[in-house]
């Protein structure tokens, strides 16, 4: 009976804050014209890789959606260290396809396993160059249909630079957090970040070009929404 | 058994100044070096402009591969920049062993052993930094292989410049067929401190100019400014943390790895002031070199040929911004650079030398298929 109770207590501990646990939820706009996205025009100078595409593809530096809302911006609770889930969570895919990295803007936790794939018919060069300490570089080679190269990174660290040094438009920027308190908006600029404990919070919301904007907030027991704008000066 | 002489001198002993034949295979062989050392340069500036420089991950190896077994089919992208660096380091760094071993054996000059083993152990520490920056992905280790590249580039053309006729003859008391000394006056002449002092001092700001140059490019950022002769459309840009923050936000540049800063703006500004600082004091010592040596002077000449060389390198650097640094007109640049400091280094060797060798006498009937002969010896041949 005591072993029962004690179990009891033990969950009720673990199930109370996720009961009181709400989400932060938000838009993202930006306010202003961003620069005419360019074209790969290296990519196409590669056989190799010019074979797989019939027209240019072009940058994605801003994802902005028809009513202003960005995509690919990193919003996360600031300040909130030591809470990674990442070793218990799924592996976050990143793709090498069409002499792009897919996609390029993506986080995973600290320990959480980030496979590095390579779709393409082709040779690439995986390069990482953190530069928070903790974090190992790395520079493997991945040929085609070899088996998936897997990373992970004990430190948290904003837009590791991924890249290609064979192809060398090829980039991606991973974020690594310190908790599961994060999102990237999606193309209407949309986030929700999910399961916050009650409490006082900085969310900021960084963008790889525009940089970083904080808003503090309150969670209680309800969902918090909170907006930004990015301006294009 | 019968000691070796040369004309009456122990060969392990032999005097600065004995008579020695040129040895024109190892001269030719020096002037190779550097040529390779060049196109060298060349391969490794193509390298840092094609964001190359960790397309191959692993060193000494390529891929796993020996280097010189790896598989040119797989020789594709920033590779082949990389892999071809590579191969042309080993040809140079084989190169420059011979060049070694070949003045130690057979140049009679004590002093050129020894510029010899330098030029070695330059091109062993050259090529394991250049193996490091690979190794440890670091960019600052970039920045000394590219400044260790261009000081080696000054040693074998130096060193091409020792082994030639030309420098035999301007041994003590020789005037030069090749490179006249006489000045307006009919009179041999040295060159003036102060306008050695002048070259001097250009040369090391060229020098200073490449540190800063190297620096730019090791910060794989794309160009800091991307006008000229305007930054940011202004005399001199904002450097605020707004001002680059705007700038950033409308950078699309597809080959940009990191973004700007306000360091690498500044950086870039000082690199304009700087050329044009070199510009000005090239100018000054043609003109010094044409006044004081005479238009016909040799090293009047190649005074001027270094304006013509650091003028045709600023519309280099100006093609640079202009193109968005492409990857042929950066490296143009790069090598234009090399050119630079290598005619600065050289001119105050051969004026250095010159000044030694013109005391106060005056000239003698020059001496050909020999060097090394001292007034007396020439006048007793």
């Amino acid at each position: 009976m005591k072993k029962f109770l004690l179990a009891f207590l033990l969950m009720a501990l673990v199930a109370v804050p996720v009961a009181w646990a709400a989400d932060i939820v938000g838009n993202i706009t930006l306010n202003g014209t961003p620069p005419p996205e360019v074209p790969y025009t290296p990519l196409m100078e590669n056989s190799d890789c010019a074979a797989m595409y019939t027209n240019t593809p072009t940058t994605h530096f801003y994802v902005v959606g028809p009513n202003g809302g960005l995509g690919d911006v990193v919003v996360y609770l600031k300040n909130v260290t030591g809470k990674s889930t990442g070793a218990s969570q799924p592996p976050v895919v990143l793709d090498q396809k069409g002499c792009l990295y897919r996609p390029q803007i993506l986080a995973i936790q600290t320990g959480q396993k980030l496979l590095v794939k390579n779709s393409d018919k082709c040779l690439h060069n995986v390069d990482v160059q953190p530069t928070v300490a903790g974090n190992p570089k790395f520079n493997q080679m991945q040929t085609p249909g070899s088996p998936d190269l897997t990373f992970t990174f004990p430190q948290p660290e904003m837009f590791i630079t991924f890249k290609c040094d064979i192809h060398p438009w090829m980039f991606a920027w991973v974020s690594v957090m310190d908790s599961p308190y994060y999102c990237i908006t999606d193309k209407e600029g949309k986030f929700d970040i999910k399961n916050v404990p009650p409490g006082k919070y900085v969310v900021e919301a960084d963008h790889r070009k525009l940089g970083a904007l904080t808003k503090d907030v309150e969670v209680k027991d309800s969902d918090v929404t909170v907006n930004f704008t990015f301006n294009i000066k | 058994m019968a000691r070796r002489t040369c004309r009456g001198f122990p060969v392990c002993k032999m005097p600065e100044n004995a008579p020695v034949k040129i040895n024109r295979p190892l001269h030719w062989f020096a002037v190779l070096t550097a040529v390779f050392t060049f196109v060298l340069l060349g391969a490794g500036g193509l390298v840092t402009s094609h964001n190359a420089g960790m397309s191959v991950p692993d060193w000494p190896n390529s891929y796993g591969y020996n280097m010189f077994l790896f598989p040119p089919s797989q020789w594709i992208g920033g590779i082949l920049y990389e892999h071809t660096h590579r191969l042309i380091a080993s040809g140079v760094g084989l190169m420059t062993t011979i060049l070694a071993v070949w003045l130690w054996l057979k140049d009679p000059r004590k002093w050129m052993h020894w510029v010899g083993v330098v030029a070695f152990l330059l091109v062993v520490v050259q090529g394991v930094l250049g193996g490091l920056r690979v190794v440890l992905a670091d960019a600052q280790l970039g920045i000394f292989h590219a400044i260790i590249g261009q000081l080696f580039f000054v040693l074998t053309c130096a060193m091409a410049l020792f082994t030639s006729r030309s420098w035999q003859n301007l041994q003590p008391g020789r005037v030069d067929s090749h490179l006249p000394t006489v000045g307006p006056g009919g009179v041999a002449r040295p060159t003036e401190t102060s306008l050695r002092t002048l070259v001097l001092f250009t040369t090391i700001l060229i020098f200073c100019q490449l540190i800063i140059g190297a620096t730019m490019r090791q910060q794989h950022a794309g160009l800091a400014i991307p006008d000229f002769p305007l930054a940011y459309g202004k005399i001199w840009p904002a450097t605020s943390a707004a001002a680059v923050q705007s700038y950033n936000e409308h950078r699309m540049n597809v080959l940009a790895e990191n973004p700007i800063t306000a360091f690498q703006i500044i950086l870039q500004m000082l690199h304009r002031l700087v050329a044009l600082a070199i510009f000005i004091l090239a100018a000054a010592c043609a003109w010094q070199a044409r006044r004081r040596l005479g238009k016909k002077d040799s090293l009047a000449k190649l005074a001027l040929f270094w304006l013509t060389l650091i003028l045709a390198q600023i519309l280099l650097g100006a093609a640079t911004i202009w193109s968005n640094k492409a990857a042929d007109v950066a490296t143009a640049h790069v090598l234009g650079g090399a050119l630079s400091l290598v005619t600065g280094a050289l001119w105050y060797i051969i004026a250095f030398r010159r000044s030694a060798a013109l005391p106060e006498i005056a000239p003698v009937k020059p001496i050909s298929g020999t060097y090394g002969a001292t007034p007396a010896m020439a006048v007793n041949k």
